[in-house]
C-alpha cells in the first residue's frame, strides 16, 4: 500500500486531509490541515438552449469525503458530473480542483489534475483485457516516445514495468487479478463495473467521481462496491464524489450530500439532516407529501 | 463468473504462435522463392506485398484507430513520387530514398488527418477524399513532380543498392519482403504496446478516453502519420517493385477503395488480415478469369469479366460485412480450432 | 466599361455556379432522404443514379414513349430500393453506421457492374429536349438548359416536401426519422417506410440521372456525380434537405468562381477538390455543418 500513497504524494496537488487517513499510512506533508480542497463548485449554471440544466449550484468536496449527489430523475446530477469533468462547460461559475481556479475545464486535463471518474453506462474499451483497460487509466503518465516503446529501448521497459506494478496493485485492491488477461468483452456487467473503477483508480486520483457504480448489480455486488468505496475513502484518503440512485447505500455510504431538484441545490448536509429535510422529502415524494 | 470462466479468448499461445510465424518466413523467404515463376513473382505476389503493406497501414489506422480514410491511394501516390523525386534530385540511395519517401507521406498524411481533430464519422470519412483528389490533382498539374514527362508516366528506376542488383522478379520480390517484414514487425511491436491501448480506446470510445486522460489528438494525428507512412512505403513498392512505372493514375480512388476492401475482407484490427485481405484481392482476379476461360472457352470478353469481378467483389464485400465482420482471420481462426479438435479427438 | 464587363462577367460565372449547384443539391437530396430514417449515408446514390439513367435511356432507345419509360424506369427503381432494403440493410440492422457505409460501398460495385452488364458500356445520348442556348439577362448569359433543370428540380423539392407533409406515410418518415424508437414502439412499420424512402430515393436518383446525364452523357462516369455531392453533404449536413440546397448553391458558386478567378494561378483544374476544401473549412467551424443536427453524447 505504501507504493500507492507514494503515487499520491507525486499527483499535482496536496492529498487528503490527515483526519481521515489512519496516521499509520504516513506522516508526509501534504496531510496537513490546509490542504486544499479536491473541489470547490461556486454558483453553476449550465444551459441548453431554452433548458436551465443546474441553476445557481455550489458545493465543495473535503478531502478524503464521501460526497453524494442525489435527486429524481432530471433533477440535473449527471449534467453536473459533465461539468465536473469537463464534458459541458458551466454557462457561468467558477470551478476549483486541489484549490486551482479552472476557467475552462477541458476533460483531457481532468487526469492530470488528479481527478478520475466512471461511467454510468460502462465505457469500457470492449476489445481490450481487463489490464489493458486499467492500463488505459495511465496513459497520461507515460513519458516514453513512441519510438522507444516500438524499438523497445530500456526506458520503455522500465516504463512499462511501473505501469504492470500499478495495474497489478489496483487490481489485487479490487480482486480482479485472476482476470487480468481476459477480454472485458466477455465479463459479466458487474465485473465490469469494477473494471471502469479499477481503470479510474489506476493514476491514483485525489477525487474520484463514480456516476451510478450500482447501477444493474445485484445486491452482493453493490455490497462488494460498497465495501471497495468505502475502502477507498478510509484506507486511502482518496474523495469521493458518489451519484446514485440505491438511496439505502447512499445515506449508508456518504459523509455529507447534496440534492438537486429541477438543476437546484435544495438541500446540503449529513445524511440524517438531508433526511429529516421537508424540501427534500417534498421533492422526493412529489405531491402526495404536500397533500398530507 | 464461472460461467464465462471457461470462454476462449486471445490469441493461440505464443510457442504456437512463434511456430506458425516461423513457418510462414521460410515459406516466403525459401520455399516460394524456390516454387516461383516469374509470372508468379511479377502477377501475383509482388502486388500482393504492395497492397498487403497498404492494407496494414490502413487498417493501423481504421482498424485499430477507428478512423475511416477514403484516400489511401493519396499516399501510396506521394510515397512513389517522393522516392522517384528523392533519388532523382538528391541522387540517394534506394533504402534511404525509401525513408524519405515514408517521412514524406507521414507529413502530408498528418496534415490530411487535421480534421479527425474535429470531425467524427461521415465528416471525417468524407474530408479524408480531399487528400485523394487533391494529391492527384497537384501530381496531374505539376510536372516538376513527374520530371516534367511529356506522357505524365515515368519509367521507375532499377532497384540497385548498394552494390546489390535486385531488379530480377526473384530481386525484386525480396526488396519487397524484407521490407514488409521488417514494417510488419514495427507495426506489430506498436499494436502490441500501449499505443495499440491508446488506439483502441480513442476507437471504441473517444469521449471516455479523454476523460480517463488518453492522449486522443496525439494518438489520431500519429495514426494518421504512421498509416500514411506505411502506405507511402507501399507506394513506393508498388510503383517500383511491382509496376517499374510511376503514374498518378494509378492510384485513384478506386484503389483507396480496394485497399479499404483489403482490411474489410481480411479483418479490421489484425496484422494477418491485411495479408489475407491482399491475397484475396489479387488472386480473386486471376481466378475468375481462369474459370470462366475453362468454363466458357473466352467466349466472355475482358471487359464483361472485368464488370463481373466487379459486381462480384462488391457482394462479397457486402457479404463479408453481414455474415463474418471479422474477416477472413476470424473464418481461418475458426477453421484452426476446428481442425485442432479433430485431430485431438483422433 | 471594362470593370462592367467584368463585374458582369463574373455575375453569370456565379449564376451558372448556383445553377450547377442546384445539380449537385439535386444529388444530394437523395442522400439525406436515405440518411434521416436508415442512418446510413448510402454511398451508391451515385450508382443508383447511373442505374436509373441507363434504365431510362436504353428504354427510349428502343423506342418505348417517354412518359412510359419514365414509368418503367421508376418501377425498377423501386423494385432495386426494396431489394436494398431487404438484403443489404435489414441484415445489418443495428450495426455501426460505418459498417453499413462500407455496405452500400460494396453495393456501389455491384449496382454500377450490373447497370453496364445488363445495358452495356458505351456512351448514350440522352436529350431531353430542352435546348442548350444561353438566355441574354441584361448582359448575362445563362443557360437555359441550367435553368429548366433548376426548375426541375425545385419542383421535386416542392413535391418532396407535399409528400412529406401531408402524406400519412411521408408524416410516418418524419416520425422515424426524428426518433426511431419511439416510432417502432408506436407501430410505424419501420420497414415499408424504409423501403418508401429508398423508392424515393430512386425518384431523385432518376430525376438526377435524367438532368446529369443530359449534361454528361450517360455513361459510367455519371455514378461520379457522387464525389460531387459528398462535400455538399458534409457542408449541409447529413440530415438537412434544406442543408443540402443551401451547401449546393455554395458549393456551386464558389467552385466554379474559384475555377476562374483562382484557377489560373494554380494551373486550373482545381475543382476536383475545391468543393471539398470549402466544406473542410466550414467543417472546421462546425463540425456537423451548416444545417445538420449536432450530435449530443450522453455520459
Amino acid at each position: 500500500m505504501t507504493s500507492l500513497i507514494q503515487g499520491a504524494a507525486t499527483a499535482p496537488f496536496g492529498g487528503a486531509g490527515s483526519d481521515v487517513v489512519p496516521t499509520s499510512h504516513s506522516p508526509s506533508p501534504i496531510f496537513s490541515a490546509e490542504a486544499p480542497l479536491p473541489l470547490e463548485l461556486k454558483d453553476i449554471s449550465l444551459r441548453f438552449g431554452g433548458i436551465h440544466a443546474l441553476k445557481s449550484v455550489s458545493f465543495d468536496v473535503r478531502p478524503g469525503e464521501i460526497r453524494a449527489i442525489i435527486g429524481p430523475n432530471g433533477a440535473g446530477k449527471s449534467s453536473l458530473m459533465n461539468v465536473i469533468s469537463g464534458l459541458y462547460s458551466a454557462s457561468s461559475g467558477e470551478i476549483r480542483i486541489g484549490g486551482r481556479l479552472l476557467h475552462r475545464l477541458r476533460p483531457h486535463r481532468l487526469a492530470g489534475l488528479g481527478v478520475a471518474r466512471t461511467f454510468q453506462n460502462l465505457a469500457l474499451f470492449p476489445a481490450l483485457s481487463v489490464a489493458q483497460n486499467i492500463a488505459s487509466g495511465l496513459a497520461f503518465r507515460r513519458k516514453v516516445s513512441l519510438g522507444a516503446q516500438i524499438l523497445g529501448l530500456p526506458q520503455a521497459r522500465r516504463e512499462n514495468a511501473r505501469v504492470t506494478a500499478r495495474v497489478n496493485e489496483v487490481a489485487a485492491l479490487l480482486g480482479l487479478t485472476g482476470l487480468l488477461d481476459r477480454r472485458v468483452s466477455t465479463l459479466p456487467y458487474g465485473v465490469q463495473k469494477q473494471v471502469d473503477l479499477a481503470r479510474a483508480l489506476a493514476a491514483w486520483p485525489h477525487l474520484l467521481l463514480l456516476d451510478e457504480p450500482m447501477a444493474g448489480l445485484t445486491v452482493t455486488e453493490k455490497a462488494a462496491m460498497a465495501r471497495h468505496i468505502q475502502a477507498l475513502r478510509d484506507d486511502l484518503g482518496i474523495a469521493v464524489i458518489l451519484i446514485e440512485h440505491d438511496i439505502g447505500v447512499v445515506m449508508g455510504l456518504s459523509d455529507r450530500i447534496v440534492v438537486l431538484d429541477y438543476g437546484m441545490k435544495i438541500a446540503d448536509g449529513t445524511p440524517d439532516a438531508v433526511r429529516r429535510d421537508p424540501d427534500v422529502i417534498r421533492a422526493y415524494l412529489g405531491t402526495d407529501a404536500e397533500a398530507a | 463468473m464461472t460461467s464465462v470462466a471457461d470462454f476462449p479468448v486471445g490469441p493461440a499461445p505464443v510457442s504456437r504462435r512463434v511456430l506458425g510465424i516461423g513457418a510462414v518466413l521460410i515459406v516466403a523467404f525459401a520455399v516460394v522463392p524456390a516454387l516461383a515463376s516469374p509470372y508468379v513473382f511479377d502477377a501475383i505476389l509482388l502486388p500482393f506485398l504492395a497492397l498487403s503493406l497498404a492494407g496494414l497501414g490502413l487498417n493501423l489506422l481504421t482498424g485499430y484507430g477507428g478512423q475511416v480514410s477514403l484516400g489511401s491511394a493519396a499516399f501510396m501516390a506521394v510515397g512513389a513520387f517522393a522516392a522517384y523525386n528523392f533519388q532523382l534530385r538528391l541522387g540517394v540511395s534506394l533504402p534511404l530514398a525509401l525513408g524519405l519517401a515514408a517521412a514524406t507521406s507521414a507529413l502530408i498524411g498528418t496534415f490530411f488527418g487535421l480534421p479527425s481533430l474535429r470531425l467524427r464519422g461521415f465528416y471525417l470519412a468524407v474530408s479524408t477524399l480531399a487528400a485523394q483528389f487533391f494529391v492527384q490533382w497537384a501530381l496531374n498539374k505539376f510536372g516538376w513532380f513527374s520530371n516534367d514527362s511529356a506522357s505524365g508516366v515515368i519509367s521507375a528506376p532499377k532497384i540497385a543498392f548498394w552494390g546489390l542488383d535486385l531488379d530480377s522478379s526473384a530481386g525484386r520480390y525480396f526488396f519487397a519482403l524484407i521490407v514488409v517484414t521488417l514494417i510488419t514487425v514495427l507495426v506489430w511491436r506498436l499494436v502490441s504496446g500501449p499505443e495499440g491501448i491508446n488506439l483502441n480506446a480513442v476507437r471504441d470510445d473517444e469521449t471516455a478516453a479523454k476523460v480517463i486522460g488518453v492522449p486522443v489528438l496525439r494518438t489520431k494525428l500519429a495514426a494518421f502519420a504512421i498509416s500514411s507512412a506505411i502506405i507511402g512505403v507501399a507506394g513506393v513498392l508498388w510503383s517500383f517493385a511491382y509496376l517499374r512505372t510511376i503514374e498518378p493514375e494509378g492510384f485513384n480512388l478506386d484503389r483507396s477503395f480496394q485497399i479499404l476492401f483489403i482490411v474489410i475482407i481480411g479483418g479490421l484490427a489484425t496484422i494477418r488480415g491485411a495479408f489475407l485481405g491482399a491475397a484475396l484481392i489479387v488472386v480473386f482476379p486471376l481466378l475468375l478469369a481462369r474459370v470462366s476461360s475453362a468454363l466458357f472457352g473466352g467466349v466472355i470478353d475482358a471487359g464483361v469479366l472485368k464488370l463481373i469481378e466487379q459486381i462480384v467483389l462488391g457482394a462479397i464485400i457486402i457479404l463479408f460485412l453481414i455474415a463474418e465482420p471479422n474477416g477472413l482471420v476470424a473464418i481461418l481462426d475458426r477453421a484452426r480450432a476446428r481442425l485442432g479438435r479433430a485431430l485431438r479427438r483422433d | 466599361m471594362m470593370d462592367w464587363l467584368n463585374f458582369l462577367f463574373g455575375v453569370e460565372v456565379a449564376v451558372g455556379g448556383l445553377l450547377s449547384g442546384v445539380m449537385y443539391a439535386l444529388v444530394a437530396i437523395g442522400f439525406v432522404l436515405i440518411y434521416k430514417t436508415s442512418g446510413v449515408l448510402n454511398f451508391a446514390q451515385g450508382a443508383m443514379v447511373l442505374f436509373a439513367a441507363l434504365t431510362f435511356v436504353s428504354l427510349i432507345e428502343r423506342g418505348v414513349p417517354f412518359w412510359l419509360a419514365i414509368v418503367f424506369t421508376l418501377a425498377v427503381m423501386t423494385m432495386l430500393g426494396f431489394a436494398i432494403e431487404r438484403s443489404v440493410l435489414r441484415p445489418l440492422t443495428n450495426r455501426s453506421p460505418m459498417v453499413l457505409f462500407m455496405a452500400t460501398l460494396g453495393l456501389s460495385y455491384v449496382i454500377e457492374g450490373a447497370a453496364q452488364l445488363i445495358w452495356g458500356t458505351q456512351v448514350h445520348r440522352l436529350d431531353l429536349g430542352i435546348s442548350n442556348e444561353p438566355i441574354d439577362f441584361g448582359g448575362i448569359y445563362v443557360s437555359q438548359f441550367d435553368l429548366a433543370a433548376a426548375a426541375i428540380a425545385a419542383a421535386m423539392v416542392a413535391a418532396l416536401t407535399l409528400f412529406f407533409r401531408f402524406t400519412r406515410t411521408g408524416l410516418s418518415f418524419r416520425a422515424v426519422a426524428d426518433d426511431t424508437f419511439a416510432a417502432t414502439a408506436v407501430g410505424l412499420r419501420l420497414n415499408l417506410i424504409r423501403s418508401t424512402v429508398w423508392t424515393a430515393a430512386g425518384f431523385v436518383a432518376l430525376v438526377a440521372g435524367l438532368l446529369w446525364g443530359a449534361r454528361l452523357g450517360v455513361q459510367f462516369s455519371l455514378s461520379v456525380v457522387v464525389l460531387k455531392a459528398l462535400p455538399v453533404l458534409v457542408l449541409g449536413g447529413f440530415d438537412s434537405i434544406l442543408g443540402a440546397i443551401v451547401a449546393g448553391l455554395m458549393i456551386g458558386a464558389s467552385e466554379k468562381l474559384a475555377e476562374v478567378y483562382l484557377g489560373p494561378y494554380v494551373g486550373g483544374g482545381i475543382e476536383s477538390w475545391f468543393a471539398y476544401a470549402v466544406a473542410l473549412v466550414v467543417l472546421l467551424v462546425r463540425p456537423s455543418g451548416l444545417f445538420g443536427t449536432k450530435l449530443v453524447e450522453r455520459y
